[in-house]
This record gives C-alpha cells, structure tokens and sequence, in this order.
C-alpha cells in the first residue's frame, strides 16, 4: 500500500503554544511519487509544516504518512537515505566555497570524499558555477547562492528532493534558470516543491495541491483542478461594459476592466456578443490563479470580489 | 547510500572547523587568545607563584570552552542556514553530527592546547602519571562541557539567545570558579558555592595531582566521583532532552 505513491492519512499538527491551534488539520492525500508535486498556499497555509513532517524533520501530532511505501515516523532512518531538504530560508554558509558545500552534503550524504568532490565538480558545472566554485559564497550574488543549494539537490540524486520556496526573492531571469534545473532532476525523481508564485506551480508541477488553513482543499492536475470548478473559462475586458445576461460571475478589477468566470457555452457566446458588438476582450481557460481564489476563498484583491 | 561515519564527522569537522580557520585564520588569535589571557593575568598578580595553577586552568578553560562553542555553533547552523534541517534529511545520526561537531570544537582548540602544552613543560615538568591525570580531567570536562552545549542548542531558537547562554554559562562555570587558582584561596563561606561547577572539582584534581594543592586521598577520590557522576548525568540528560526531529 503506497508503493509509488505519497500518501497521507489523517496527518494533524499542532504545535506547543499554539492553543490548540491545528497547523495541519486531518490531511488526506495519496499522488504519484513522481514529477513535481508543488504546495500553494498562502503564508501560514501548512506548507511548510507538511514539507517538515514528510521530510522526517517535524514529528506529527496524529495521523501519518508514507513515502514510497516508507512511514515518516516508523522508517525515518531508510526513508532519509533517499531523501533530499533545501529547507525555507536556507543559506549557502558564507565562509565555505560552492565547492565545499556541496562536498561536505555529499559527505554527510554518505559519499566518499573523493566521489563527492568529483560529483560536486558535476553539479556544479550543471548549474553553471564552474567558474564560481572556489568564491566564497558571501560574494555570491542571490541567484547564485540559491543555485549553490540547488546543486546539492542535483549532486545528492536523492530519489525524493524537498524544495521549501527555493526561488523566493530571486529575480525573473534566475527563477526562471532554476526553473530549468528543477525539471532537470524532476525527469527520473520525484520533487515536493512549496511556492508563492502560482506561475511557478503552473509551469513545473505535474500535481497541484491547494493549501489553506493547515488542509488540502484541492489536489490534482491543473486540468483536474479546473474540471472541479463550476465556471472554467475567464474573459476579459480591459474598460467596463454594459454586460448581457450570463450564467456566471463578473468581478470589476482595479485597472478598470472586468473578468467574468463562466461556462464554455456562456464563453462562446458571449465571445460572439462581443465580436459583434467590437468590444476587446480576451478569453482563456480560467487560470490557476482562479482556481488557487477558489479554492482558499480569499479576497481577490485584483479582481475585486 | 551507505551510512559512512567518519566521513560524515570529517565533513562536520570540514564546515566548522577547517574551512572557517584556512578563510579566517583571525578566528584562531581568539582561540588561543581567551585561554592565555586569564592565564596571564594571575601569573603576573601572583608574581609567577600560581603559574602552573594557571596553565592548568587554561586547559580546562579551553575544554569548558569548547562545549560553549558547540552550542553556538550547533545553534548558528540550525538557525541561520538551516544547516541542520539539511543534515537531517540525510542518512547522518544525530550522534555522527554532534560528534562531528564536537571533534570540530576540538581541532578549533588545538592552537590553545599546543601552546598550553608548551607551557606545562616548561613551568609544570608533569611525569607522565600527572599528564595521564590531566589528559583524563580534560577529557570529563570536554565531555561535560559538550552535553551542556548540545543541551542548550537544542533549545536556542535564535542566535543573540545563544549567545547570551554561552556567556552566561562560560562566566558560571570558568570564570567566577575557582580555575585559575586553588580553590584554598576562596574564603570559606564562599568556597562551598565554588563547588557548585564542576570545573572546581577538575581544577582540584589537575591541582593536586600535580603537587599545586594539598588533599586527602578521600577528597580526591570524591573529586573524580563527582566530575565523572556530572559527566554521566549531564550526557544522559543531552541524550534525553535533544530534539533531532523537532516536535
């Protein structure tokens, strides 16, 4: 049972001094350990706590979870030889080199010093720090410090890597690089990545899960997760209009324009109506950032709902 | 992957020692600096009298010394980089780590110890009975200072906590006892609060096993009782009370 697969069942946290307060509530899951599974959510969701737990660093209050088969709790010392943790707010220590602190992961990883120094060597060269690997991590720049832990996570091949916000305050361009990587190591093992950026999930992740107050509300492929949503198609109109009858939901936006979530029948038609009539718009599958408001229920600030 | 336990200690001694000494070799004037200075200090106030209490007392400073150490440093990777989430997801043990960790405080002191060294050959000319004595005093009270640290860390949740614990503790322990000098020279009332640490028990036994102080062989023999019962309970207690997997 859960070979091949992440399976949580009933897994509740809470922490000392929380008054009770469930970090993580009774959560049900079971996806393949394969690919990207990305965790959204907003600030104080249960991400990271479901990362820690899974990761063998947090003991849960109740429930369980098992990893390929492997119990967090019961098989931690089996299950951390396949694993792999770039934790949230990790940071490449400033008095070693690239070089050094992928070799002494690797060491602690349990490889020799001579492979490790010569698989240390590889990733780094992967993630293009070839030229960087004997500075000092403190005169990296950001992009560079972050792609510093990303190699250890190439060099270990752990089957299982744990990726906790790892592209959080990078600009475009190296988020965008690190990208690359993650779906580099995503082609023959299994990454748990948690992100803010629902454009990040939407480009790596082959399952999605949606976190909100220490529950997974929503879980699957993008396509599933807009399948469960009553309205799956957004339009767009970039100055307010007087809007015909429609079966469903229009929501003013700041910039002036409206969205409005509807049917594919409602969209066609309407995208007819507003041909005829000249009005622009455009009109797209809704997107995962639809689907994340959906689910958490929050304010659309853009959107204005 | 296989479980490799000195290359796992060898790369903890890697990061927190090595590294940090070859990129800032600065580090090292204060490890042989801190020691010395004590040292110094009641060498030139008893005009050279207590220079071998000193130097021994230096020794125990700097094996008291490193357990304070750990605990920041222990608590400067976990909190700071993380460096311990990382290692716990990995196929390292907690007791590889913190050996690691402590093998690394260790080669930190080496410096302090060698001139040490150099001094005690000097000033105290100890037979190879009373160095086996000393050797053996260090040992209990790197030990003890190590199941302190690791204690501590595991509770530290910032870094300017911890280091306000290291110099609270370092001040309790081998500054306000009496290390440097015979515990004889602290007024009675007073000298029962001296054996409160268990540094005053080791400055005794070093202090006596090389002719510095006189004692009763009874004394002695509860001296190294109590150093070795405080070695054993404040290890048990670091086995028992540190978090790997935090709750």
């Amino acid at each position: 049972m859960g070979k091949g697969e992440l399976v949580c069942s009933g897994l509740t946290k809470i922490y000392d001094n929380s008054n009770g307060r469930k970090a993580l509530d009774s959560i049900e899951l079971a996806v393949p350990a394969r690919g990207i599974l990305s965790l959204i959510g907003m600030n104080g969701a249960g991400k990271t706590t479901l990362v820690r737990i899974l990761a063998t660093q947090l003991a849960p209050t109740s429930g369980g979870a098992t990893l390929d088969g492997d119990d967090v709790v019961k098989d931690a010392k089996r299950l951390r030889k396949r694993i792999a943790v770039i934790p949230q707010e990790a940071r490449a220590i400033p008095w070693m080199t690239p070089r050094q602190t992928v070799l002494t992961y690797l060491m602690w990883r349990g490889y020799t010093y001579g492979e490790s120094k010569k698989r240390a060597a590889e990733a780094l060269a992967r993630v293009g720090l070839e030229q960087q690997s004997n500075v000092m991590n403190r005169r990296l720049s950001g992009g560079m410090k972050r792609k510093v832990l990303v190699a250890t996570v190439l060099a270990a091949d752990a089957d299982v890597s744990f990726l906790d916000e790892p592209t959080t305050g990078l600009d475009p361009v190296s988020r965008r690089e690190l990208w690359r990587f993650l779906d580099e190591i995503a082609r023959d093992h299994f990454l748990i990545l948690t992100t803010h950026y629902l454009e990040e999930a939407e480009q790596l992740a082959n399952v999605i899960g949606v976190m909100d107050k220490g529950k997974v509300v929503g879980i699957g492929t993008l396509e599933q997760l807009r399948g469960s949503l009553k309205y799956q198609y957004s339009i767009r109109l970039p100055v307010a209009v007087q809007l015909p009858q429609f079966e469903g939901v229009a929501t003013p936006g700041r910039d002036g324009g409206v969205q409005i979530l509807t049917n594919e029948g409602e969209a066609y038609r309407l995208s007819q109506a507003f041909l005829s009539a000249g009005t622009k718009f455009s009109v797209n599958r809704v997107s995962l950032d639809d689907v994340f408001f959906h689910f958490v229920h929050a304010e659309i600030g853009e959107h204005g709902q | 992957m296989k479980s490799r336990f000195f290359g796992q200690v060898f790369a903890a001694v890697l990061v927190d020692a090595l590294y940090e000494m070859r990129n800032y070799p600065v580090v090292l004037v204060n490890t042989v600096l801190s020691p010395l200075s004590f040292l110094l200090v009641i060498a030139f106030v008893s005009r050279g009298g207590l220079i071998g209490d000193a130097i021994e007392g230096g020794f125990i400073m700097s094996m008291f010394s490193s357990g304070m150490s750990l605990q920041s440093d222990l608590s400067h990777l976990k909190n700071d980089f993380k460096l311990q989430d990382m290692v716990v997801a990995s196929p390292t043990s907690p007791f590889t780590y913190v050996t690691g960790m402590a093998l690394a405080e260790l080669v930190y002191s080496i410096p302090a110890l060698a001139v040490l060294t150099v001094l005690a050959w000097i000033f105290i000319h100890p037979t190879a009975g009373e160095a086996l004595v000393l050797v053996g005093v260090m040992l209990l009270m790197f030990l003890t200072s190590i199941a302190i640290g690791f204690t501590l860390a595991t509770f530290s949740s910032d870094i300017v906590q911890s280091f306000a614990f290291s110099r609270l503790i370092s001040t309790l322990f081998s500054t306000l006892p009496p290390v440097y000098y015979p515990v004889t020279y602290i007024p009675l009332p007073f000298r029962y609060a001296a054996y409160l640490s268990p540094t005053t028990y080791a400055a005794v036994i070093a202090q006596s096993a090389t002719g510095f102080l006189s004692q009763a062989g009874v004394s002695i023999v509860l001296d190294w009782t109590v150093m070795v019962a405080v070695t054993v309970v404040l290890s048990l207690i670091a086995v028992k009370k540190a978090r790997w997997r935090e709750v």
